[in-house]
């Protein structure tokens, strides 16, 4: 089993704060994090790097930038694990036209986390993702 | 040109084929429609038939009789109560008593007509129901993108509201734990930017009253004459400070008669948004100019800054709730997002409008005119 500290973890969200705050908690886990503030950045940095796993949040530069995102990371690597962070709760009700139910093959995250998890709670679904 | 679909009932074959060939090439506009209507006719002999061709395609009007062999006009109408078509139904009758017209009328029916009618008798009542249907669908409409509109409003609202919390959460929880340490000047930066965000969270509240209270209507409008030039120059004041630490020079020119029969907070609310993101949105040692000009008729405000600009996209979208433009320039400016969308708001609260013009890495313009009433 592969030690921890080779996991990189790539965390993206807009707001400087939380950003700051969840990579501080992360690398204490001790993982290697990578961070971008947009989804523009984020589709740039993911053409030369392959996370382990990412977290990225729901609403940035578009309402939909964590699912966009979420899409565009999954068809380069199908086997990466992505949580979808929101402060927006739960994905049923968010957005009426595209994400129903019957759509929701089309959403590619692995998990959704509500912000605000504590750093146990986090670390946890972490581990069950990375099989850890 | 939209289709409508009419389907007329009843057992006499040489009034089936006199409706189709009144309506076949008959066309209704009016100017609050951006179509057209014309028709496309489906007969049917019986009751039974109708409502058969109901259940299978889309009808939007239905011509009925009431005497039809089996079935009778009211248990067709009946029918279509009970499936809750989208449909109007104009009962033809060559024998229509009070009692029928009351039965009809409860059981959803929208206009009568009597036998034998007129071709243009014929053409007017299909008027009305064009009308009428076109008016109905079009408010179930504009209810629905109401919710829809009002439902991302608020989710992207609470989304704004929880970052804050989020982030300030965060911070005291990272100070709770000692994260940086013992020493209480390690965690300097963390207080600074949860007041910060606090201070954000209050202006996007402040901001939210103003809104519900313009949508609301609930703002009493006082009207008087004002002389817009005191208006910008005070909020210029306000913005002095700011401009100052960039060493932003701002301007304010008149021309003409610039007194206006207006809500004296509506307009400072305008001036301040506008003059507010000029500054903030600038570069150091740039320039804010604002300009009155009295154009007769009308007054142009405009307000000129030499900053950042912004793409045509982007322009596009910032008058919209909670819009603010993320990119690497933009990234230290503070927001709520909501102040052009309010000042777009008191705008047209006046009937006036407001346009913006950009050029990324030069500057951006915004033209108020208001008219005199």
């Amino acid at each position: 089993m592969m030690s921890k500290e080779n996991k990189l973890i790539f965390i993206v969200d807009d707001d400087s704060d939380y950003l700051f705050q969840i990579e501080t908690m992360v690398k204490n886990m001790g993982f290697e994090v990578k961070t971008a503030e947009s989804q523009a950045q984020a589709e740039k940095m993911l053409e030369s790097m392959k996370p382990d796993l990412c977290i990225f949040d729901l609403m940035m530069e578009n309402e939909d930038s964590g699912f966009i995102l979420s899409y565009k990371a999954k068809k380069k690597y199908p086997n990466m694990p992505i949580i979808m962070a929101t402060a927006a709760t739960a994905d049923t009700g968010y957005s009426f036209d595209l994400y129903g139910e019957d759509n929701k093959g089309w959403i590619k995250a692995d998990v959704y986390l509500e912000k605000g998890l504590r750093a146990d709670q986090l670390h946890r679904e972490i581990n069950k993702l990375l099989k850890l | 040109m939209a289709t409508l679909h009419v389907l007329i009932v009843d057992d006499e074959p040489g009034i089936r084929s006199g409706v189709c060939r009144i309506l076949s090439n008959f066309t209704v506009g009016y100017a609050f429609m951006d179509e057209d209507f014309d028709f496309n006719l489906i007969e049917a002999g019986t009751g039974e038939e109708a409502v058969e061709i109901l259940s299978k395609q889309q009808v939007d009007v239905v011509l009925l009789d009431n005497k039809l062999p089996g079935m009778d006009g009211i248990e067709v109408l009946e029918t279509i109560k009970k499936q809750d078509y989208d449909l109007a139904v104009v009962m033809i009758t060559s024998y229509a008593s009070l009692d029928l017209a009351v039965k009809a009328t409860k059981n959803g029916a929208f206009n009568f007509m009597p036998k034998p009618f007129t071709p243009n008798e014929l053409r007017a009542s299909i008027e009305n129901v064009a009308k009428h249907l076109y008016l109905k669908r079009m408010t179930r409409k504009m209810q629905i993108e109401g919710k829809q509109i009002r439902f991302q409003f608020l989710s992207v609202l609470s989304h704004e509201l929880k970052s804050p919390i989020n982030a300030v959460e965060g911070y005291l929880k990272m100070m709770q734990e000692r994260q940086l340490g013992d020493k209480i000047e390690d965690y300097d930066k963390m207080v600074e930017r949860s007041l910060i965000r606090l201070r954000g969270m209050r202006n996007l509240i402040m901001d939210m009253l103003d809104l519900t209270k313009i949508e609301s209507g609930k703002k009493e409008r006082k009207l008087r004459d004002i002389e817009l030039g005191t208006i910008a120059q005070t909020a210029m004041d306000t913005m002095e400070p700011y401009s100052i630490q960039k060493n932003v020079k701002m301007t304010l020119q008149k021309s003409g008669n610039t007194y206006l029969l207006a809500d004296a907070d509506e307009m400072e609310i305008v001036f301040n948004n506008l003059i507010s993101n000029a500054v903030k949105y600038n570069k150091d040692n740039g320039k804010v100019d604002v300009a009155i000009v009295d154009q007769g008729s009308s007054i142009k405000i405009t307000v000129t800054d030499t900053g950042i600009g912004m793409s045509p996209d982007d322009m596009e979208k910032i008058f919209q709730d909670f819009v603010r433009i993320k990119n690497s320039k933009t990234k230290e400016i503070t927001g709520t997002g909501l102040g052009l969308s309010i000042a777009k708001k008191m705008v047209e609260q006046h009937n006036g409008t407001i346009t913006v013009s950009s050029i990324p890495d030069e500057g951006t313009t915004f033209e108020v005119t208001l008219p005199r009433n």
